[in-house]
């Protein structure tokens, strides 16, 4: 059984990004998750939660045709995924930038957008215009200069979005943009994000480990533990009785006087910041 | 002289442009595997195909080693990040069969020195139009892969995600070091590939935050120290790779001491934006 809380939209309309039927995914001999069943429209920031090795990033991965389902359908603009999807911005995980890196962050930019013709182009400008337009809409017109290796991780971030933005995707995928940031610049980070997706009609899917500094900011939420993926309404689908269905087990949902919320028993570690 | 001159300046060249790849894709460890291939190859050459290939068996031996061992890595190790081991491995055994083969031929001892320490000065004409061929070959396919190698490069993970052909791209850039180091040994020798290779391109990427400006210095430095290099060999009885090391190491100490000052001055008087503040906190 799946648990699915659609918009208001009916599903299949035209101005559904992404829609899922009975999603599964895995491995020829291992099957990550099963039965996602979700819809999301223009303009949508929805997370994606759940424990370590739940299966969060192979949802991306299937979003980017960088890995085939193995049951179920899913459509990002009425079609198959398919690698290479220009409309699609990624900012995979990572975990640092080698220190040694010497070079300046409107290159990696630029080299996002124009990275993928051949031959070499010395005097194109058109590139490093539309890159600085990225940075500036990210905020990091300051460090554009500075090389990669000395940029902290709240700076990374912004440029990495650039990177993503550039080339005016209409969907967002962001794995885990907020390890490794301290709490004033997963704010900040947060914000940033929200503006962007909002004033641009993107989709944004943000993998995250604690749900709780998103939640003034979500449309939806996708919810993927012990091989099953919940997705709806925050509101919906984080809730004792919803994910208690959903798994069969008893799950406890918790919320603390600010809206905090705790999940526990499906998972030993959550909240972990 | 005029030869060595010649072949000296292409393969500086060439190697100052592949060496700018090598040193960001962190790869020096596979540059230098391919020229310890290339020893196995140029001893096998020499031994097996001498009367053959004549003066050119060594240079043939070392880009069909080389070339051998770039396809060979490429193919066991799809991202640049696991293939130091794989690099190790193959490494270790060419070495051995370099070793067999040079015990087995008779003027070992020469023919061994030459390529392990380099050979200019006795480069002939039929190895300078080689030299100017390969040379052709390597700033021409530089050229059309330079963008997509670049962001490959710089962010595999993106560029993959953006269906770029990384593998090919992992690939033409493996046969570019191997190639540019079969011929960077007949300057350098083996042993000591990694001052055309590696230093020239690494004491630029300090002098430059721009791909195009760090790989024009990475070049003028190889081309500074092989004319240098040449020129004193040419009045002294000291080695020519000798004096090239030693150009290049210097410059690079001499780069970095500077960078580090200038660094630590910026550092200190930062005070624009949160620039300062960020990188307290990490």
């Amino acid at each position: 059984m799946s648990l699915t809380v659609h918009g208001l939209r009916p599903a299949g309309v035209e101005s559904d990004f992404i829609t899922a039927e009975n999603l599964t995914a895995g491995y020829r001999d291992k099957i990550v998750w099963r039965d996602a069943n979700f819809t999301f429209g223009r303009g949508e920031l929805v997370a994606v939660i759940g424990p370590n090795a739940a299966g969060k990033t192979t949802l991306f991965r299937i979003m980017l045709g960088l890995q085939q389902p193995i049951g179920g359908t899913i459509k990002i603009f009425g079609a198959p995924p398919r690698r290479g999807n220009p409309k699609i911005g990624y900012v995979p995980q990572r975990h640092v930038i080698d220190s040694e890196t010497n070079i300046e962050a409107l290159e990696l930019v630029r080299l996002a957008l124009s990275g993928r013709q051949w031959g070499f182009n010395p005097f194109s400008h058109n590139d490093r215009d539309a890159a600085l337009a990225a940075l500036e809409a990210v905020d990091a017109m300051d460090v554009a200069h500075r090389p990669l290796g000395v940029l902290s991780g709240g700076e990374l971030q912004r440029i990495f979005l650039a990177e993503a933005l550039v080339s005016n995707p209409e969907i967002l995928l962001l794995d885990e943009p907020l390890s490794n940031l301290d709490m004033r610049r997963e704010t900040d980070l947060l914000h940033l994000v929200d503006d962007v997706v909002r004033s641009r009609g993107i989709t944004a899917l943000l993998i995250a480990h604690n749900i709780n500094p998103l939640l003034p900011h979500l449309d939806k939420v996708v919810y993927v533990a012990s091989g099953k993926v919940a997705t709806g309404k925050p509101s919906e689908v984080l809730t004792s009785e919803s994910l208690t269905a959903l798994y069969g087990i008893q799950v406890e949902v918790l919320r603390d006087p600010h809206g905090n919320v705790a999940i526990i028993g499906l998972e030993e570690h959550h909240g972990d910041v | 002289m005029q030869h060595a001159f010649e072949a000296g300046t292409m393969i500086a060249v060439i190697a100052g442009v592949t060496g700018y790849f090598v040193v960001l894709r962190r790869s020096a460890f596979t540059a230098h595997a391919f020229s310890e291939m290339g020893f196995a190859g140029a001893a096998g050459a020499v031994l097996l195909a001498g009367g053959l290939l004549g003066e050119n068996a060594p240079i043939v031996g070392l880009l069909l080693g080389s070339t051998t061992g770039g396809l060979a890595i490429a193919a066991l190790a799809r991202r640049a990040t696991n293939r130091d081991t794989q690099v190790g491995i193959v490494l270790a055994f060419t070495l051995g069969l370099g070793l067999l083969f040079i015990r087995l031929y008779p003027a070992y001892a020469t023919e061994a020195y030459s390529i392990l320490f380099g050979q200019i000065l006795g480069v002939s004409i039929n190895q300078v139009l080689l030299t100017l061929v390969a040379s052709v070959v390597i700033l021409s396919t530089v050229a059309v892969v330079y963008r997509p190698l670049l962001f490959a490069s710089l962010d595999e993970d993106v560029a993959e995600a953006k269906g770029m052909p990384i593998l090919f791209l992992g690939t033409v850039f493996m046969l570019l070091v191997a190639v540019s180091v079969s011929f960077a040994v007949q300057v350098t020798g083996v042993l000591l590939i990694f001052s055309l290779m590696v230093t020239p391109a690494a004491t630029a990427q300090y002098l430059a935050r721009r791909p195009q400006r760090a790989i024009i210095i990475s070049v003028a430095i190889s081309l500074l120290a092989t004319w240098v290099g040449l020129f004193v060999a040419f009045y002294t009885i000291y080695p020519v790779s000798f004096f090239i090391t030693a150009i290049v190491f210097a410059l690079y100490l001499l780069v970095r001491l500077l960078h580090q000052r200038t660094t630590w001055g910026r550092a200190s008087s930062v005070k624009v934006g949160g620039e300062g503040v960020d990188k307290r906190n990490g």
